[in-house]
């Protein structure tokens, strides 16, 4: 029980930390939001595009599939805003050698260094998802269930920790190649693939894509899974698999993590 | 610094910006994998059209058209924005303004001799999709692959010469990264990068038609997939050359203005 306790006062200290320096620069906050809603037209406009020529693609319509757009939008300012910055620092550790005042401290590394830095104005964009859901349900003409909402709340559990877990793991191979800065771009365009219903997927290689983005890169788990329990569409053992899936992925991602940290020599040595 | 130097100082500084090619190979494959935008949108369109075609474009002509974009994007990429506000923030851009050569002819041929190796990437994708979709993924006659070279050059240049300017911007702003993506998100959704603009209604279309982004990809594109007559083809691309040279101008215009505000820190 102390344990908790002293780990979330540590993040306390952490997040207060990162927030004074936020309110430093206060104006980030306009351009930061302007710019998120500008990159989210690239995210809507195949869609007007596609939906001007259809009304439906492979079962989803267009006010859904802006529910999916919403979800990958949101999760984008997770990423951008909480996961990102922290875990770039790691890299620069590092190169630089001063991973080592991070281990010496007398608290879980992984803790420390996925906590040591937020950068709030980033999380915009989980604002801007917000305004599409209600958007896309204005549009749809009813609101979500009870029971949808509360399916999504935990699945935005889920697919927060699916995507600090594939973080995790794209952060230890920089312990074997030290140039990981491209490898965060790459990160980021996969998951570009997470912006359209998984199941537009399915056309493609006799469903191999569907069976990646769902089972190798959680992709659909994290995005589709989401809308389609706000709809209330979502089979309940799709949801268990969720959840069980993301708790076995961050396992993996502790153990992976845990292998690569022993790998670390210090860059001055 | 004539323009005779210049061209004296060219094949070197080719041969230099091919060998950082050459030596940051394992950086541009990441790069160029994380260029998933057009498989993203193929994926999706196929999915569209997979019951009835869209427009003139049945599955085939969407695998078709993304994976050329796919390989043009290649071709005609420029990162320079981003490298001017690094030097101009780091001061090291000193360094570049004691040579006795325009840094933007630097910056031209850093970015040219990265193109064999861009190449490389290129093909192989314009290989796969002739397998895929048959002899229409690539141009039919002598004067299709003529034009569609020439469309790739003005491509290039206007990428280029947009990150120049904008680039060049940072010597007013302090940094022009963020201008850069308003550039950057215009180019996703107005140069058909994302679908053929084809598919846009026509008030849009006559739009996209007079601001540059399209040229950048759309045309080089819709000239490999022979989307165009001879005559249609060459207006188009009389139109991108004229952004060519109005961009060259506005280029060279903010940038002496520019440089001249340019003070390096450190010494």
């Amino acid at each position: 029980m102390g344990m908790v306790r002293r780990y979330w006062r540590l993040l306390g200290i952490q997040l207060k930390a990162s927030g004074l320096l936020a309110l430093q620069y206060r104006a980030d906050f306009f351009t930061e939001g302007i710019t998120s809603l500008f990159w989210t037209f690239t995210a809507l406009a195949p869609l007007f595009v596609v939906y001007g020529e259809r009304s439906v693609v492979e079962g989803w319509g267009f006010a859904e599939a802006l529910l999916v757009v919403g979800w990958f939008t949101l999760l984008q300012g997770i990423l951008e805003g909480a996961i990102n910055p922290s875990l770039t620092g790691v890299v620069d550790h590092i190169r630089k050698g001063t991973l080592d005042f991070v281990l010496l401290k007398p608290a879980d590394a992984q803790f420390l260094v996925s906590t040591q830095r937020f950068l709030p104005w980033r999380a915009f964009n989980v604002l801007t998802g917000l305004g599409l859901f209600v958007y896309a349900f204005a549009k749809l003409g009813h609101g979500p269930s009870v029971t949808g909402v509360l399916a999504s709340v935990l699945l935005l559990g889920t697919s927060t920790l699916l995507l600090y877990s594939l973080w995790i793991l794209t952060v230890s191979a920089a312990f074997f190649v030290v140039r990981v800065d491209n490898l965060t771009y790459l990160f980021t365009s996969i998951f570009d693939f997470a912006r359209w219903p998984s199941s537009v997927f399915q056309g493609v290689a006799r469903g191999a894509l569907t069976i990646f983005f769902t089972y190798v890169i959680p992709l659909a788990l994290m995005t589709t899974f989401p809308a389609q329990a706000m709809l209330g569409r979502l089979p309940l053992p799709a949801l268990a698999g969720a959840v069980v899936g993301s708790a076995a992925f961050a396992w993996v991602a502790r153990r992976v993590w845990l292998r690569s940290i022993g790998h670390y020599t210090s860059a001055s040595s | 610094m004539s323009f005779r130097n210049t061209m004296r100082a060219m094949p070197t500084l080719l041969k230099v910006g091919f060998a950082e090619a050459v030596a940051y190979r394992a950086e541009m494959l990441i790069w160029v994998l994380s260029t998933t935008m057009p498989l993203v949108n193929m994926v999706l369109w196929m999915a569209v059209a997979r019951n009835a075609p869209v427009g003139r474009f049945g599955q085939a002509d969407f695998v078709g058209y993304f994976l050329a974009t796919f390989a043009v994007r290649q071709l005609t990429s420029s990162w320079a924005a981003w490298l001017i506000n690094w030097e101009v923030r780091q001061g090291t851009l000193s360094m570049r303004l004691l040579r006795p050569i325009s840094p933007l002819w630097a910056y031209a041929a850093e970015n040219i001799a990265g193109f064999p190796m861009r190449l490389i990437v290129a093909i192989p994708v314009t290989v796969l999709a002739v397998v895929l979709v048959g002899s229409k993924a690539v141009p039919q006659h002598a004067w299709q692959w003529a034009f569609f070279v020439l469309a790739v050059l003005g491509g290039w240049a206007i990428s280029f010469l947009a990150n120049v300017t904008i680039g060049a911007l940072s010597f007013f702003l302090g940094s022009s990264q963020k201008v850069m993506e308003v550039w950057l998100v215009l180019y996703f959704v107005c140069s058909g990068y994302m679908y053929p603009v084809e598919l846009l209604p026509a008030g849009l279309r006559t739009l996209i038609n007079w601001l540059p982004f399209r040229y950048q990809i759309g045309l080089p594109v819709e000239l490999m997939t022979g989307a165009h007559g001879w005559r249609e083809a060459l207006v188009l691309l009389g139109a991108q050359w004229a952004w060519v040279a109005v961009l060259g101008a506005l280029t060279v215009a903010v940038w002496k203005q520019g440089v001249r505000r340019f003070a390096a820190f450190g010494g």
